[in-house]
């Protein structure tokens, strides 16, 4: 259901999500928070970091699940890289802790099973109460392809496995209608067997028979995330992503960015959600943005694809505001997770409330109403339909 | 493998009893025709459980594994329960709103990655606190595969070849973080797979994941005797537990391991009701919509491979023959491979001996544990007072009949009675799976067998 209502002579929808890997964006992140990194990653810390998210207003919440780094020794005398716990599992755990916040695990294609892939996320959007959604990535990593024994995947290829394991995905998701399950006592039957439907999936690497093994999500199709540049133009004309993720190598260039996307968009049909991608490192307790930042780089370099904000509150706010009447939302990664939050749910956020650029926070609220999507039947219930 | 602790080579019994909750999600053992039977689905069905159990101080809670729908005779199975989330998916969740019970994930070790079926084993592990556990199963058959991309490559001689490296190799993976944050590559080439990981999560608060196991054939006795930390059998009866017990008990200690290292937790249902004749109803109420006429049919149909609508479910067993060689029970759940006109001539034989209707006879054959866990709570009581003292089972893993108040009854009435004979926990012992049923921290090995590490490095946690 479109009904969020949007401010006069904007565009955008306001929505703003917010990437909660561990410590921070920053590689030195968990060196630089004020509390101590524990050994072991901690529930309560993730508990903390979700809470904080939807109390500060956020739309919603990523989980990154950057893979394995490639090591080059075989081993590590270092201690190791900061621990990573599986994304899809952080927001299913996040699930029950929250009320309104949408959950998006990014979850790789390449590397692993479509089938499971489906259904872990149909699983999470049953635990969230239809607020889950589905960040798309392709690894192009050898140390993933390691792990499970195959060769890495380049080029076309990333693009064509992300392509397929998202049909799966679609395809499973719809393979039980939403009545299927109609327990009638009176027959003995649990299921109405005519609403199931296989996937028949048949695809260059392999297939995938289905049905799902669980009903149709809450949402009946979870909104799928996509970095823009994944898919080729063919997936998008065919409706595999719901929003694409727009980066710019500076802010400045961010406008320009979101206007070429939408402009290359416009001869395939299809108009999904884009959201603005941008790192963030604000001013904060007496020190500036620019000195956490050195502070920052001098223990680890930052290398991030997206642009880079560096300043104080008030100027990220104008940013800000000028980016959401133009794209429908936008994805901040803070450098130190603990600190920036502080600073953007003390000020920015009740700024852009203020002007009425951010959309409502409501509870049980599913992630597609918040990007403007309207609930779809199941695409195997218009054949069922006809055949009656 | 060393043990800074020489195996103990005599069994004690504990004299004291566990309990789990297998929330089975699918067949026909739920009744969802009952009047207050809840979803399947919805998330607030696995919490009442969970928490349920948790307010009972059950050590842990089970979750079911679906890779392929059941089917009947070429297309899913109308009748049965079905419809299941991701294990670990649900079971995370759950990490956020329990404290105590353990949280079970059934992994197949046929459609998933070691590296990758580990990392989320130890994401689930260090969610929890330290409550994670893996039932380990194996499949061979390539209708399942059909959903995956390595489909049916596994010859059915191969599975617990392969189910045991994949596990040896999740283990190494395990081991691999030391408590320093030091971190060892594991890689392994096998028969069945490669993998080169460098893992990427600590251990948690109980080391590594619990690992239940629940193959019955010898080759999967052996294999949980040589890998498992518990046993989720399927010998709930006393004498046949007692069996099964020392020949786990033989098994594990010529594998090198203690007697009391294998805990043994069978799967039951129990129906309990204030008083004996009370409990009798309820069974018999409880089975009748368990198998009503249409599921009984259905029952036989799978033998059978053909329709058998025509046939009275009050009345003999049919005097047709089976319309294929080999049975295939519900597939899905593995192939039965008995020959069906032989097992149509028994099962015709003994229903006309004991007088059964093909309900009787279906009904008979798909209760699990009979009568033994029927009754009232003090009787279900006394006779689990006899399983603790023989020292038969570690505890009892309850598929509930009725979800999600399922547990209610054994929590609020058999509980207390089992605390009041001495043979349950008053509280739980620890924070950890590990901790509450019992089972010794794994100890480190001195080194990978990629010879990385000095022996010094090792230490028990």
């Amino acid at each position: 259901m479109s009904t969020l209502p949007l401010p006069a002579a904007s565009r955008g929808r306001g929505l703003l999500l917010l990437e909660l890997d561990g410590a921070g964006s920053h590689p030195a992140a968990s060196r630089a928070s004020r509390t101590a990194p524990p050994a072991a990653p901690s529930a309560d810390r993730l508990r903390g970091a979700v809470l904080a998210a939807e109390s500060a207003g956020f739309h919603a919440a990523t989980f990154a699940d950057p893979g394995l780094p490639d090591y080059s020794a075989p081993v590590s005398a270092e201690p190791a890289a900061a621990p990573r716990l599986n994304a899809l599992q952080r927001a299913a755990f996040a699930g029950p802790v929250t009320r309104s916040l949408a959950l998006i695990p990014e979850v790789d294609t390449v590397y692993t099973e479509p089938f499971h892939i489906a259904t872990q996320l149909a699983s999470l959007d049953y635990v969230s109460g239809g607020r889950a959604g589905w960040l798309v990535a392709a690894s192009a990593s050898a140390a993933d392809a390691a792990a499970v024994g195959r060769e890495p995947v380049h080029g076309q290829r990333l693009s064509r496995e992300a392509a397929d394991s998202i049909e799966v995905g679609r395809r499973l998701w719809d393979s039980w209608e939403d009545d299927a399950v109609i327990r009638d006592v009176a027959t003995g039957r649990y299921l109405d067997v005519d609403k199931l439907h296989y996937a028949d999936f048949e695809g260059e690497n392999y297939s995938v028979k289905g049905p799902s093994i669980i009903p149709r999500p809450l949402q009946g199709q979870l909104p799928v995330l996509v970095p823009a540049g994944l898919l080729d133009r063919e997936a998008l004309a065919a409706g595999a992503a719901d929003a694409l993720l727009v980066s710019a190598p500076t802010p400045e260039l961010l406008a320009a960015e979101i206007a070429e996307t939408r402009a290359a968009l416009a001869g395939i049909g299809r108009e999904p959600a884009l959201i603005a991608e941008l790192d963030v490192v604000l001013d904060s307790r007496g020190q500036t943005a620019v000195a956490r930042l050195d502070a920052l780089n001098s223990l680890a370099a930052w290398q991030s694809p997206r642009a880079r904000f560096v300043g104080t509150a008030a100027e990220l706010t104008e940013l800000l505001a000028g980016v959401l009447t133009l794209a429908d939302g936008v994805r901040l990664h803070p450098a130190v997770l603990e600190t920036d939050l502080e600073e953007l749910s003390r000020l920015v956020l009740p700024e852009l409330r203020r002007r009425q650029l951010l959309a409502p926070v409501s509870q049980d609220t599913t992630l597609r109403e918040q990007l403007g999507l309207s609930r779809p039947a199941s695409r195997y219930a218009a054949a069922t339909a006809a055949d009656n | 493998m060393s043990h800074s602790i020489h195996p103990a080579t005599e069994f004690t019994p504990s004299g004291q009893l566990q309990l789990g909750v297998f929330f089975q999600g699918v067949n026909s053992g739920t009744v969802w025709k009952a009047a207050d039977s809840g979803s399947q689905t919805e998330f607030e069905s696995f919490r009442r459980i969970a928490q349920t159990a948790e307010r009972g101080l059950f050590a842990a809670f089970f979750l079911g594994e679906g890779l392929r729908l059941r089917e009947h005779l070429g297309r899913p199975h109308a009748l049965d329960v079905a419809g299941r989330p991701d294990a670990q998916t649900a079971l995370a969740a759950l990490a956020a709103v329990t404290t105590n019970v353990g949280l079970v994930a059934t992994q197949n070790t046929t459609y998933n990655d070691p590296a990758d079926l580990a990392h989320r084993l130890s994401t689930l592990d260090l969610l929890s606190g330290g409550r994670a556990a893996w039932n380990i199963v194996t499949t061979d058959n390539a209708w399942t595969g059909a959903n995956f991309r390595r489909g049916g490559y596994l010859d059915h001689a191969d599975r617990y070849t392969h189910a045991e490296a994949f596990v040896e190799t999740a283990k190494r993976i395990w081991d691999a973080w030391d408590e320093s944050g030091a971190v060892r590559r594991v890689r392994h080439t096998g028969k069945h797979y490669s993998v080169d990981v460098t893992p990427r999560l600590p251990r948690s608060a109980q080391y590594r994941p619990v690992l239940f196991q629940a193959g019955d054939s010898p080759e999967g006795r052996d294999f949980a005797a040589r890998q498992a930390d518990v046993i989720f059998s399927a010998h709930p009866q006393l004498d046949d537990a007692l069996d099964f017990r020392r020949d786990i008990v033989a098994r594990t200690l010529k594998a090198g391991r203690g007697a009391n290292d294998v805990k043994i937790m069978p799967a039951s249902e129990f129906i309990l009701a204030a008083t004996p004749q009370e409990a009798l109803e309820k069974k018999a109420w409880v089975r009748s919509l368990q198998i009503g006429p249409q599921q009984a049919i259905a029952y036989l149909e799978q033998f059978w491979g053909r329709e058998l609508q025509g046939y009275d479910p009050d009345g003999p067993l049919p005097d047709i023959d089976p319309a294929v060689e080999e049975t295939s029970e519900t597939r899905g759940s593995g192939f039965h491979g008995a020959k069906a006109r032989q097992l149509a001539d028994q099962w015709r034989a003994e229903a006309k001996e004991k007088g059964l209707s093909i309900r009787q006879f279906v009904s008979a054959r798909t209760s699990r544990g009979d009568s033994t866990f029927t009754g009232s709570y003090t009787e279900v009581a006394d006779r689990l007072a006899e399983y603790a003292r023989t020292g038969a089972v570690d505890g009892f893993n309850i598929s509930p009949w009725l979800i999600p108040t399922g547990l209610d009854e054994i929590v609020n009435h058999l509980v207390p009675e089992l605390q009041e004979r001495g043979i349950y926990p008053t509280e739980y012992a620890g924070t950890t799976l590990r901790e509450n049923l019992g089972l010794a921290v794994p100890v480190r090995p001195a080194a990978d067998v990629t010879g990385a590490e000095s022996a010094s490095a090792a230490a028990r946690v």
